[in-house]
């Protein structure tokens, strides 16, 4: 199978998944973020989308190039002048809201330029995070795998943490899945879940 | 591996219609002078074309089998094996009209007067090379390019290839460059003009019949451009303030190392640049504002292009910056186009996109390799 074969990447990142699922065919997406392009191209793939993707390492850059996907170089600290108002059906931030500086400030802007927003992220109050804080560490995992030294994580949070900003921040929760291990949790999901999908709007 | 594309030689094309310039101004006959690497596939969908930027020429890689430390300007880009691979595409590489390389141009004989053209010498804009580039195209059979590419003035000439004929080239390779001159921009330029229009020796444009040529304007222009093109930075490096001979003198003599280097920069380039050439050249780029018909709008400039673009920039060029990029991109979103950006960090200003840079080659590299994805070689 190729590396970017979609059943391949689902089952590898069951958030991809769980995206695509709220993604009509064709819409345009852009991905903040977007790592090696892989979202995008399972996108591609999967839905037809036009999509676009700003990334900011080096190595990135070449990966989403060779993945067939438009990509702009950019810092998601330093604004997102060149997005028209309105201009895209999704923005999306994949497993990037923890390492975003001005968090307050990017969600502004995602609800500017898309019609709707998804985010995903750890959810820092997963019972496997907890147990690690207890015994006196800070949580090192697959979703959380940096050690605190080297973490690119500055605003790590749990989902009532999340819901919270949401409410006093004017945005709307159209959806959540929370997921451990690709399975979908659905009790006590705080607790139990390790990574949670939102699918938001700018509140009316 | 890497290797060159070897020995080349340059050809002529004799275009025995009218060209009309921008300004109305009219040639009845040109000749352009290119030059080829690697072989044009059987449905014609694998040829490139490389555009020159200020001092540039057809000469664009590999060596002549009688001067073999000629190399093309941007061989480290071209050549089997390498970012631009000859294994798998036909690269053209043309001398635009004006230029002082073979092609038709101020130092060319005037059929009408049997006299140089000199100043008589039509002013050239990115549109107009654009439009004799297609001319050569034709007489290459070549329909649609896979690709347009260059940096500086050359990007400039790629960008327009998208806007005046959208239908003839599927990607744009835009490096180092602008959607259109900034005022500094064109002040240096004008500075440089002014080195050659008030040199004693320039004669109006018409040096020729005098048999002297305006060397200290042009070594002055090119002076002045070469400080551009560089980093304050590389610069500080490269040279620093070291002194030739290790002392003060107490003179006006060459002292310091970047003074040795600048004078022999200027010396070399006005030994064989012709000078209207220069002008016409910082002409065609103070000129090239696609978005002026559009009532500045640079989004509505580029409603009618088609192909996809990489645009690339460079952290420490001032001269054409990131941010000039950066708009070409915007405009580029805002028409929903395929485009990929990338901002290459070098030390090396906007002369960058000329140097063999690690990251900077990848990238090309693997944009290429997916544009040569899209056809059987």
């Amino acid at each position: 199978m190729s590396a970017h074969d979609p059943a391949e990447l689902a089952a590898a990142r069951p958030d991809f998944a769980a995206i695509a699922a709220w993604i009509p065919q064709g819409a345009s997406v852009l991905d903040l973020g977007c790592g090696d392009g892989s979202l995008l191209r399972y996108l591609k793939d999967t839905r037809k989308v036009r999509g676009y993707g700003v990334e900011i390492s080096d190595e990135n850059i070449v990966a989403c190039i060779q993945n067939g996907i438009n990509v702009i170089q950019g810092d998601l600290d330093s604004g997102l002048y060149g997005f028209e108002t309105g201009s895209f059906d999704f923005v999306i931030l994949s497993q990037t809201l923890q390492a975003i500086r001005h968090t307050e400030a990017l969600v502004k802007e995602i609800l500017r330029i898309g019609r709707e927003g998804i985010v995903s992220f750890p959810n820092f109050g997963y019972w496997k995070n907890r147990l690690n804080i207890l015994h006196g560490y800070m949580p090192v995992s697959e979703e959380l795998p940096y050690q605190w030294y080297d973490t690119p994580n500055v605003h790590l949070c749990t989902l009532y943490d999340f819901e919270k900003f949401c409410s006093s921040h004017r945005v709307h929760i159209l959806e959540r899945r929370v997921m451990t291990g690709g399975s979908e949790v659905s009790v006590l999901p705080n607790v139990l879940g390790s990574m949670a999908v939102y699918r938001f709007k700018r509140a009316a | 591996m890497e290797s060159s594309v070897g020995a080349v030689s340059a050809q002529t094309a004799r275009f025995d219609t009218p060209f009309s310039f921008q300004s109305g101004a009219v040639l009845p006959r040109f000749d352009l002078v290119y030059e080829t690497y690697g072989t044009l596939n059987a449905d014609k969908s694998n040829a490139i074309l490389v555009c020159h930027a200020l001092s540039g020429h057809h000469h664009v890689a590999g060596y002549y089998a009688d001067d073999p430390k000629n190399i093309g300007w941007w061989d480290s880009m071209i050549g089997p094996g390498k970012p631009v691979d000859t294994d798998k595409f036909f690269v053209v590489g043309v001398n635009n009209l004006g230029g002082c390389h073979g092609s038709t141009g101020p130092s060319s004989i005037n059929p009408q007067t049997g006299k140089p053209y000199g100043a008589s010498f039509p002013v050239v804009t990115v549109e107009d090379w654009v439009g004799s580039q297609a001319r050569l195209a034709d007489r290459l059979d070549i329909k649609q390019f896979a690709a347009v590419m260059g940096g500086s003035l050359g990007g400039m000439q790629a960008l327009q290839w998208s806007l005046s004929y959208p239908e003839r080239v599927r990607h744009v390779l835009a490096i180092a460059c602008a959607p259109h001159l900034t005022a500094e921009n064109i002040a240096f330029n004008d500075v440089a003009r002014n080195a050659i229009l008030t040199d004693p020796d320039f004669h109006g444009g018409n040096f020729y019949e005098h048999n002297v040529v305006p060397k200290r304007g042009l070594r002055l222009a090119r002076m002045l451009g070469h400080i551009t093109y560089l980093s304050d930075n590389a610069m500080a490096d490269k040279f620093g303030r070291s002194l030739r001979s290790g002392k003060l003198g107490y003179n006006y003599d060459i002292e310091f190392e970047i003074e040795s280097y600048l004078r022999y920069q200027g010396d070399k380039f006005a030994a064989y640049f012709d000078a209207n050439t220069y002008l016409l050249m910082t002409k065609a780029l103070d000129y090239f504002d696609p978005a002026r018909a559009f009532d500045d709008n640079l989004d509505k400039a580029f409603a009618s292009a088609h192909a996809d673009f990489l645009v690339l920039s460079f952290t420490t060029d001032w001269r054409f910056s990131p941010e000039r990029s950066r708009a070409i991109v915007q405009a580029l979103l805002h028409n929903r186009l395929n485009v990929s950006y990338g901002e290459i960090t070098s030390t090396h200003g906007h002369d960058s996109f000329l140097m063999q840079h690690e990251h900077y080659h990848e990238v090309m590299r693997t944009y290429l390799e997916r544009i040569a994805g899209g056809f059987s070689a």
